[in-house]
């Protein structure tokens, strides 16, 4: 088993400028959608990706603009790394008429086609075979597109992760799978719950498929192994799976405080923010101060107008909610 | 017109959509040189090649899945699910993604496809083997259901659901898959929602699915020979219902029975009974009769499956009862 190196120094400025400019706007993000929280002003629950950051940025950096993003109810991050709009995602999160999708979805299933955000999808496991479709339906078109589908630890336990990876390798599909290993299945260490140590990794010889474990809280690692995996898929080499070590800041959901972490280890993973990590690195690589602080500044600004925006919507119509199960817009089941 | 058996015409109704749109994909598992195991893909795996109709493991998840992901990303593929009792390995796929990301995404996502399955007890298969679950897709929201009870209509059917822009579960019923009947030649295309009168009578209206349909036929002519005039209805289409042919049947009659294959609780008669309890009261002469399975799993016995299932002999009983 290996944690690949660091790629200090094999990233252009420009991409890594970019990679901590998505990583601060998707950290502000979630920051603003845990304060709104507590004004009351989100309902339901959210489930924010505090500190899980650079997987998202890497993928999200080294894709292509009409590839296949599949995620999570975890997936604020992964939504809105390929360019779908915070103040809609926001305004989804608290119920407006001016949501993403209008009021229906939720926090849990934030989805933008049009910027390839595939979806979000809250059943652990499901979105896995679903990628492999659209990564079928990018081979048997000849498109060049690749589907990307991340997924938490505890997902590799489930039926669903074991078939999806069985079909992708068959039938040699574009797509990759990113288990994004924050050490705790919701509440519970996934070691106490896994029969091996990498729940993911360690898998992968079952399916013929090269073991990839990465420091997920490593942007520049990130964005390599994205780049090599997409690269690899868009080649018409296969899927691969990687296993991205990382932390969530905070619990698993909104009602959950995380207090089974011992002390030590969340010291140990917060001093491993992947951007504090990243932004100490800007600076060794001469990156000036007032160069990072713009970029912080205006992560701030969209964040802060993102939520004007949503704020200022209307509650959702409640004529949406007989409308869009057919695609006929209705939702007529009888004449 | 050709004759063919109800296997034929779902081989038909595949190979004239996969003949017509490139974007048609086969999936399932033993479809391919196999020609599945109930012989319903006879040849398409030798006309179309092996990237149009492929064979998949085990894997019920992985193919209702792989074809979401698909039919969301530009193509149109059918997919087969090879006993309607395996939907409950991938329910997830179809009950909470297939069914609801449209919906939840505000229309962001359509999803062309069309999941076959072979459905119903009468081949001895036992209690795993032999369901009919068409009132478990009924009941969810976002998912079309047909269930074809003639090779015409199976082949016209099927061809209308691969069509159509949304998810259709399409139930075939495995006692009928070698019963023959005239499918018109050249293209043939049905309409979904369409409910048909298959017999014209006074005195009761008897609507039935699938393999329920021939057996009501066959108690229609023995009532006649009662004097009860029967009319038939055979429902086709669960999602969209034609209620306004079932109900009109119900109105002129005054009287209704369904012949339902499933467990008593919750069939899709219970729906029809209570839109005509609600939409026909004035109308009614006197109660809605469901015939049903007993609530019950179906034994393996053919003794035994064959008291389970409404028969003729109990349709004919319980309408007789019932005018008396």
């Amino acid at each position: 088993m290996r944690i690949k190196a660091p790629a200090t120094g094999e990233v252009e400025r420009a991409t890594r400028l970019r990679l901590y400019q998505l990583m601060v706007e998707l950290r502000d993000f979630e920051q603003r959608a845990y304060e709104l929280f507590l004004e009351n002003l989100v309902r339901g629950t959210s489930h924010l990706a505090l500190g899980q950051e650079a997987i998202g940025a890497g993928y999200g950096v080294a894709m292509r603009a009409d590839d296949y993003t599949f995620c999570t109810y975890r997936g604020h991050n992964h939504t809105l790394a390929r360019g779908a709009s915070m103040g809609a995602a926001l305004a989804e999160l608290m119920g407006r008429g001016n949501g993403m999708l209008h009021g229906k979805g939720g926090s849990m299933h934030l989805t933008d086609v049009k910027h390839g955000a595939m979806g979000s999808y809250a059943i652990v496991g499901a979105h896995l075979p679903i990628a492999a479709g659209a990564a079928w339906s990018a081979q048997v078109r000849k498109s060049g597109q690749v589907a990307v589908c991340f997924f938490g630890d505890g997902t590799t336990n489930i039926g669903a992760f074991h078939e999806a990876l069985n079909l992708a390798v068959v039938w040699k599909l574009p797509v990759v799978f990113v288990c994004e290993n924050n050490l705790y299945m919701e509440y519970t260490p996934i070691e106490a719950v896994t029969a091996v140590k990498h729940p993911a990794a360690d898998r992968a010889s079952a399916y013929g498929l090269e073991s990839i474990l990465v420091d997920g809280n490593d942007a520049d690692v990130m964005y390599d192994i994205a780049r090599q995996t997409i690269g690899k898929a868009r080649a018409g080499g296969g899927p691969s799976l990687v296993e991205a070590l990382t932390y969530r800041h905070g619990g698993h959901s909104r009602a959950d405080p995380a207090q089974y972490r011992p002390e030590a280890e969340v010291r140990e993973w917060l001093a491993r923010d992947p951007i504090k990590v990243y932004r100490r690195r800007l600076l060794e690589a001469g990156i000036g101060e007032a160069e990072i602080g713009d970029i912080e500044a205006r992560a701030q600004q969209k964040v802060d107008a993102a939520t004007e925006e949503a704020r200022g919507g209307a509650p959702a119509r409640v004529d949406e909610i007989e409308r869009q199960i057919w695609s006929d817009g209705s939702a007529t089941w009888r004449n | 017109m050709a004759e063919l058996s109800y296997r034929e015409a779902i081989a038909a109704g595949i190979a004239q959509e996969m003949a017509r749109d490139p974007m048609v994909y086969f999936i399932g598992e033993d479809i391919g040189a196999a020609g599945g195991v109930f012989k319903a893909t006879v040849g398409l795996f030798e006309r179309f090649g092996p990237d149009r109709v492929r064979d998949t493991p085990i894997s019920e998840q992985a193919i209702i899945g792989a074809a979401m992901g698909a039919a969301m990303t530009g193509l149109r593929p059918i997919a087969e699910i090879m006993f309607s009792d395996f939907l409950a390995t991938c329910w997830d796929m179809i009950a909470n993604q297939i069914a609801k990301t449209r919906y939840m995404t505000d229309g962001q996502v359509a999803l062309p496809l069309v999941i076959r399955t072979a459905n119903g007890g009468g081949t001895r298969f036992g209690a795993q083997h032999s369901q009919s679950l068409e009132n478990w897709a009924m009941a969810v929201p976002g998912l079309k259901v047909v269930a074809p009870s003639n090779p015409a209509d199976a082949k016209g059917l099927l061809a209308a659901a691969v069509r159509d822009p949304d998810p259709v579960l399409f139930f075939e019923q495995k006692s009928l898959y070698g019963v023959k009947g005239n499918v018109p030649d050249g293209e043939h295309v049905d309409t979904l929602g369409s409910a048909k009168v298959l017999r014209d009578g006074k005195d009761c209206t008897i609507v039935a699915l699938a393999a329920m349909v021939p057996k009501a036929m066959q108690a229609a002519e023995q009532l006649a020979s009662d004097g009860i005039q029967a009319t038939v209805v055979d429902v086709r289409s669960l999602v969209p219902l034609d209620t306004r042919t079932i109900l009109g049947e119900v109105v002129k009659t005054g009287r209704l029975f369904t012949v339902e294959e499933n467990p008593r609780l919750c069939g899709w008669g219970a729906e029809i009974a209570s839109l005509a309890a609600d939409e026909c009261f004035d109308d009614l002469d006197g109660p809605i009769v469901r015939i049903t399975t007993p609530h019950v799993p179906l034994p393996a016995a053919d003794v035994l499956e064959d008291a389970a299932m409404p028969s003729v002999e109990r349709i004919v009983a319980t309408v007789r009862k019932s005018m008396r």
